[in-house]
């Protein structure tokens, strides 16, 4: 059956879980279109705040950019107030996906079809025929063009970068992030206008928590990652922290680069390349920025759809959209500060080798989710592993435990009831 | 016009830059470029709107071979074939500088077990110079249309 299906007849998912805990982690939650059309349902269009894009993409009135939130096609659009709107892309007479271009400065937003015309905050401005031609056909007397806006979300805006939700009683942008979080969030985002550099995008064959997961596992970097063990970016001797919202669906990975080795955390470790010397140094040329302060990385998760990263001079948002439960869609928006000198920006620019489909950190990160994807399909009664540090949910100050992922899947069981 | 012999050396350096990658012999990769040369790739996306962010890019030959070392010995990634088909290059601008070149590209991969795939497309936005080991590249922009990369890019394309 496939996922429309699924969700047409709403069938109830049964739980794959055994028992009422979050460390063993049923197959089928990554594979079953039931389960996924649940997701989409509860968390994509539920109660959650999903990343939309950067103000800094949408400058003036009629600037729009278009994007997903789970599988829905939105516009994100600015008005003549300069308010921030973000609209469903569906024609409310038949359906159409009106704005096919990613980007670009409208008007007003017109449906080719029937040319149904919207303002920039989704109303309905006129329709064609409204009232027949020569007093024949027309719509019939009970048609208010009020009745028939595109869409609406609800959108929060910090700091110049851009949320949306399709429930109209969700909480506020603040109160879901929560306190411990946002602080982070303002580390880097603390109303600096931003500089867009431009995108990466990539399909990835997995299932669109593995990438969540993947975020939140200080684990895997030191050792996966030869760069970051070599060269002492992310290693489990590093002074960190974990940190999580109340819920544990958000959390950070922070940390400072050690630029000491301790024997302890590479002994074993066959990713370690102790003689590793770059033939160009400049793509390690870090400069320490006022606003970092301690922490040299900075790895956020906002449940459910973005990644916003800080690793020394490399910043993005990594933006989550779910394309069926067995592959999503992963953009990287790259961005510094408008106040960025040329070197900074040359800077951010040539560390951006590291990150992205090619990086010298990601690129493998995309190929772990695709096979542990096809680990799943071929024995859907597997459970996976999480109990590195434990079995419970809570904050930690160092990389050797999976708490993080434990904290998203107690959230998710509880949002999902399963 | 450029010499029927400056194209046919033309030729012979994009026919052997696709062998060189398609046999996976990414030692020899940074030997097509010159010491202080420029490589990128780069969405068509991004370099239609002038926004600087590349997937990959790599400045002087140094920087090249950290790739190489990076393919060969540090990223994880399941190995695949790659196929390129360049289309006939297209003179842009020439003088004793050098010579200014696009040509189409398609690169076809194929990972064991799988069928062949189109895995990237575009156009290479090229400078190419003369030096003493024959034609080699100063500028190679990668400019690829393929809106979404299969998963990952490890090899140069």
């Amino acid at each position: 059956m496939d996922v429309a299906q699924a969700t047409s007849v709403g069938a109830d998912p049964v739980t794959p879980w055994v028992g009422d805990g979050c460390s063993r982690i049923p197959a089928r939650i990554y594979t079953d279109p039931h389960i996924y059309a649940r997701e989409l349902e509860r968390i994509f269009y539920g109660r959650h705040w999903s990343y939309v894009g950067l103000e800094a993409e949408v400058p003036d009135a009629g600037s729009f950019k278009r994007t997903a939130i789970g599988e829905r096609s939105v516009i994100m659009i600015r008005n003549r107030k300069g308010e921030i709107n973000v609209l469903e892309n569906r024609c409310a007479h038949r359906a159409m996906q009106f704005c096919q271009e990613r980007s670009g400065k409208v008007k007003t937003l017109v449906c080719p079809y029937h040319q149904w015309n919207y303002n920039y905050d989704g109303k309905l401005l006129g329709v064609p025929f409204q009232r027949g031609v020569k007093g024949q056909g027309g719509m019939p007397a009970d048609f208010t063009l009020e009745d028939r806006s595109l869409k609406k979300l609800q959108v929060a805006v910090r700091n110049g970068i851009v949320f949306a939700s399709f429930a109209s009683d969700v909480e506020p942008f603040e109160a879901y992030v929560g306190d411990e979080v946002l602080k982070y969030f303002d580390r880097t985002f603390d109303g600096r206008k931003l500089r867009i550099h431009g995108y990466s995008r990539q399909r990835i064959p997995g299932n669109w928590k593995l990438m969540m997961e993947n975020i939140k596992d200080p684990y895997h970097p030191g050792l996966l990652h030869t760069w970051f063990v070599t060269f002492g970016l992310w290693r489990a001797d590093n002074k960190s922290e974990l940190k999580m919202d109340a819920e544990g669906r958000h959390a950070c990975m922070i940390s400072r680069r050690s630029e000491t080795l301790d024997k302890d955390v590479t002994q074993g470790v066959s990713s370690f390349r102790e003689n590793m010397k770059l033939n160009d140094m400049r793509l390690l040329d870090i400069v320490h920025e006022p606003w970092w302060g301690q922490p040299t990385v900075c790895m956020t998760t906002i449940f459910p759809s973005v990644v916003l990263q800080q690793q020394v001079n490399s910043l993005s948002t990594r933006q989550i959209i779910p394309v069926g439960p067995d592959k999503f869609d992963f953009v990287w928006t790259h961005f510094g500060f408008e106040d960025d000198d040329p070197a900074m920006t040359e800077r951010r620019l040539r560390q951006a080798n590291l990150f992205g489909p090619a990086g010298f950190v990601s690129a493998d990160d995309g190929e772990v989710i695709e096979f542990s994807q096809d680990g799943f399909r071929q024995d859907p009664a597997f459970e996976t592993l999480c109990e590195l540090g434990g079995t419970d949910v809570g904050d930690a100050d160092h990389m050797v435990t999976e708490t993080l992922i434990r904290g998203m899947y107690r959230y998710w069981r509880k949002v999902m009831e399963l | 016009m450029l010499s029927f012999e400056r194209r046919a050396q033309l030729l012979d350096l994009y026919s052997a830059y696709a062998a060189c990658l398609d046999d996976g012999r990414f030692g020899d990769w940074p030997d097509f470029f010159v010491e202080d040369c420029h490589y990128r790739v780069v969405p068509r996306e991004n370099y239609d709107q002038n926004l600087p962010l590349s997937t990959m890019e790599l400045h002087g030959v140094g920087m090249l071979r950290d790739r190489v070392y990076g393919v060969q010995s540090t990223l994880f990634h399941a190995p695949y074939y790659q196929r390129h088909i360049i289309g006939i290059p297209r003179i842009l601008d020439y003088s004793d500088d050098g010579i200014d070149v696009e040509a189409n590209y398609l690169v076809i991969r194929t990972k064991r077990d799988q069928p062949s795939e189109v895995f990237n497309t575009g156009r290479y936005l090229d400078t190419v110079v003369t030096t003493s080991q024959g034609l080699k590249f100063r500028q190679k922009s990668c400019v690829f249309d393929s809106e979404l990369i299969p998963n990952s890019l490890i090899y140069p394309i």
